[in-house]
């Protein structure tokens, strides 16, 4: 895995127009969740889209964001290493389970070795034997799971996660969440979590930056 | 190179019409050192207008424009208005989108079939309804007043403008500004035309200005079925263009560019039509007149569109009947007979149509949907479309008249001396793909969730690598349908094939329409069935293939 590092947010501002939406100023350590709570609407999301390297141009950004020695903003989305989960899993829909988590593995190695990396993945997420299975055949907890180690696969430096739990139900949202946390953590990773939820913020259990 | 796609795609297109309307202006004021001649004169202009008939051609052409656009119009507009989210709807959709692929020609000499004076609904009829053994003696098909050209101009340009009209409902927010309508009071289609046409029409006005472009300088239909004394200007343009005697190109010229303004006049009497109109609608809304009981038109349009669809079929089934029809005489409904031999003895001269149709079609749609893609791909990493502006451009091909530029192209190929060669067949084939390619494509491309590529990237995939394994595949069905509709077009091309091909490439509508006064009608129903299966192979093959890659993918099927 990767060396864990801070994430940095040097005076990261985004703004639509003339209005500032989002600025932020911070430093996350390896394993801790940081949380930016916000109504719908409030922007929070395109603080995520900004350092990920996806903004629209709608919107602009400025500041740094600084892993591991290295400003983010100057390198292309796919060179970032930022791990983005959305509320909805996306796993291609053309591809089985396995084949998106083979996807997310960086080139190398021979393909034995590949495959036995993606399934101990699998059964490290409670989705053993799931490797040809169609994504669409799997419940809303599996995919956001397999979602999840799809991102870990590719060893992330820094985890996004973009309001991920607001879609499952109750009792399966706090399980998810606890996996997503313990996953983040024994990797050591920083996390930037935005949600409207507070449940999300108080599981988190780290710094949290209320928007609007 | 992605960089410079949109740049070349905009030149590909643009290039050809201007270049080749330049050179159909010069030639028309008599001058062109190709042929020898490089002086200024009317001459071309003279002999043209001592041509005999030339106005009553050129009002054929100008009529022809017009009328069947708004017939076209007209029924799918009020069937859209009266009938869009009901079940009948949805049964007739499926019913007329497969009619786009059906070529022009073969749905013409189906419509022949059917109701020339020989043909199946007289046989059907008689002796018994109406007395005759022998065929009557009547202008049905071929008719001075250019009836049954229309007709069959019409009955093509309705699947088209419907399709078009289809894809423009979402986006005009159709089903909630209806409703707003009806809950006031208004009937279905007063609804609909007051709430949502204006939005609607917005959008599909360079399809219907295509429609007349093409209408107004068709060929192929007009061979077909259209009149002969004397035959619309665009015909009578094509045996100019092609008589051996060079010289008669200067006047041909001449023609070319009448019929450019002929054209350009039917679109200016549309544009002010639409003027007038809009400012009818205004009044008719200020007055509030609801419109509540539309019943009877709501059943005329349906019947219209049943009846175009029942028309279509029952051609094509004729076509295909005749082909292997044995001894059938007027007016038995069925031959005595049915036969391979006919096919048998074709079977020599079709190979060489079939293989040249085939591997033209396939040539420029590759190419077409190698340019429409990496304009595509443009567009999503810089982030830019092309806009209003693009879409102009990309309609160009299909507004300016076929006759009028592809003769000055023929006539600057000759200059270059590539007059007559595959590649020359192959672009302008391309010229005609290419818009219907990307406007198929754009509007499924564009409704990709970009998510998918933004996760791609974040898993360490480069841009071309997320094009490639993701967007790609994904988009398999939309991108194989965008390439059955450019392999259909270039199938049904008829006019750039003669005049670019200068006759050294017969492609199977080129031997079709050639057939079309020798009137052996099962040689015909040969060559035209096999003009209406190709495209619908072409068709199947993109339904099967992605159904079959992705058979244990429940999200990849059609509709989700």
């Amino acid at each position: 895995m990767t060396n864990p590092g801070n994430l940095a947010l040097e005076n990261v501002v985004v703004r639509l127009g003339n209005r500032v939406l989002v600025s932020i100023d911070t430093r996350i350590a390896p394993g801790e969740v940081f949380t930016v709570m916000g109504p719908s609407g409030s922007g929070k999301s395109t603080l995520l889209a900004y350092i990920a390297g996806f903004l629209d141009p709608a919107f602009t950004g400025s500041g740094r964001v600084v892993y591991a020695g290295r400003d983010l903003t100057l390198l292309p989305p796919e060179r970032r290493k930022a791990g983005l989960l959305f509320q909805d899993a996306l796993l291609f829909p053309h591809m089985s389970v396995g084949q998106n988590l083979m996807f997310a593995i960086p080139a190398g190695g021979n393909a034995k070795a590949r495959r036995e990396v993606c399934e101990a993945a699998l059964q490290e997420a409670g989705l053993g034997g799931f490797f040809d299975r169609d994504p669409a055949t799997l419940s809303g907890g599996q995919k956001a799971r397999a979602a999840l180690m799809r991102i870990l696969l590719s060893e992330p430096g820094i985890l996004l996660l973009d309001e991920p739990f607001s879609r499952l139900d109750a009792d399966l949202r706090t399980h998810v969440r606890s996996f997503v946390f313990a996953e983040a953590r024994s990797r050591q990773l920083p996390v930037l979590l935005v949600t409207h939820d507070i449940e999300d913020a108080r599981d988190a259990n780290g710094p949290v930056l209320e928007l609007g | 190179m992605l960089r410079h796609a949109p740049r070349l795609t905009a030149f590909l297109l643009v290039g050809p019409v201007l270049f080749g309307m330049a050179a159909t202006l010069a030639p028309a004021f008599d001058f062109f050192p190709a042929l020898g001649s490089h002086r200024l004169s009317l001459d071309p202009w003279r002999e043209l207008f001592a041509q005999p008939a030339l106005l009553r051609s050129a009002l054929l052409s100008f009529a022809s424009g017009i009328l069947t656009a708004l017939f076209s119009l007209a029924i799918v507009a009020i069937f859209v208005a009266g009938w869009s989210h009901t079940r009948a709807f949805r049964l007739l959709q499926h019913l007329v989108s497969p009619l786009l692929s059906v070529p022009h020609a073969a749905a013409a000499f189906g419509l022949a079939f059917l109701f020339a004076p020989a043909g199946w609904l007289m046989r059907l009829f008689s002796p018994w309804l109406t007395g005759f053994g022998q065929p009557p003696d009547w202008l049905i098909i071929h008719d001075t007043l250019g009836i049954a050209m229309m007709a069959g101009l019409v009955i093509k340009e309705i699947p088209f403008l419907f399709l078009v009209t289809l894809a423009a409902l979402p986006q005009a927010k159709a089903g909630e500004h209806a409703r707003i309508a009806n809950s006031l009071g208004y009937g279905r289609i007063a609804g609909f035309v007051h709430g949502v046409w204006p939005l609607v029409y917005r959008q599909i006005r360079l399809a219907v200005f295509a429609v007349i472009a093409y209408a107004s300088s068709v060929v192929d239909v007009a061979v077909i079925l259209g009149p002969t004394t004397p035959a619309p200007l665009a015909v009578r343009l094509v045996g100019w263009m092609n008589d051996p005697d060079l010289s008669m190109r200067f006047m041909a010229s001449a023609g070319a560019v009448l019929q450019f303004g002929v054209t350009v006049a039917a679109l200016w009497l549309w544009i002010i039509g639409e003027k007038v109109l809009a400012l009818y609608a205004r009044t008719l809304r200020h007055g509030g007149h609801r419109f509540a009981n539309d019943s009877l038109a709501r059943s005329i349009s349906a019947a219209s569109v049943l009846a175009m669809v029942a028309i279509v079929f029952t051609g094509l089934f004729l076509l295909a009947v005749w082909s292997v029809a044995g001894y059938w005489s007027f007016p038995d409904a069925l031959p005595r007979s049915f036969t391979l031999r006919v096919w048998e003895r074709q079977a020599g001269s079709l190979a060489r149509p079939l293989l040249i149709t085939v591997t033209t079609a396939l040539v420029s749609t590759i190419a077409a949907l190698a340019l429409t893609l990496a304009c595509l791909e443009r567009e999503t990493r810089s982030g830019k479309s092309g806009g209003s502006r693009a879409l102009f451009l990309i309609y160009l091909p299909l507004i300016v008249p076929q006759a009028s530029f592809v003769f000055g192209l023929q006539l600057f190929f000759l200059s270059l001396g590539i007059d007559g060669s595959f590649p020359a067949l192959v672009l302008v084939h391309f010229i005609f793909v290419l818009p219907y390619v990307f406007l198929s494509l754009s509007d499924p491309w564009r409704a990709f969730d970009t998510r998918y590529l933004w996760i791609a990237s974040t898993l360490g995939a480069s841009r071309s690598r997320a094009f490639w394994k993701i967007r790609l595949p994904m988009l398999l069905r939309p991108v194989l349908i965008a390439f059955a509709v450019g392999f259909a077009v270039s199938i049904g091309q008829y006019l750039p094939t003669v005049l670019i091909g200068a006759g050294r490439w017969p492609t199977i509508t080129t031997e079709a329409v050639a057939l079309a006064s020798g009137g052996d009608r099962r040689v015909i129903g040969i060559y035209a069935l096999i003009q209406m299966l190709l495209p619908l192979a072409g068709f199947a093959l993109a339904t099967i293939v992605p159904a079959s890659i992705f058979l244990r993918r429940r999200d990849m099927r059609a509709g989700t």
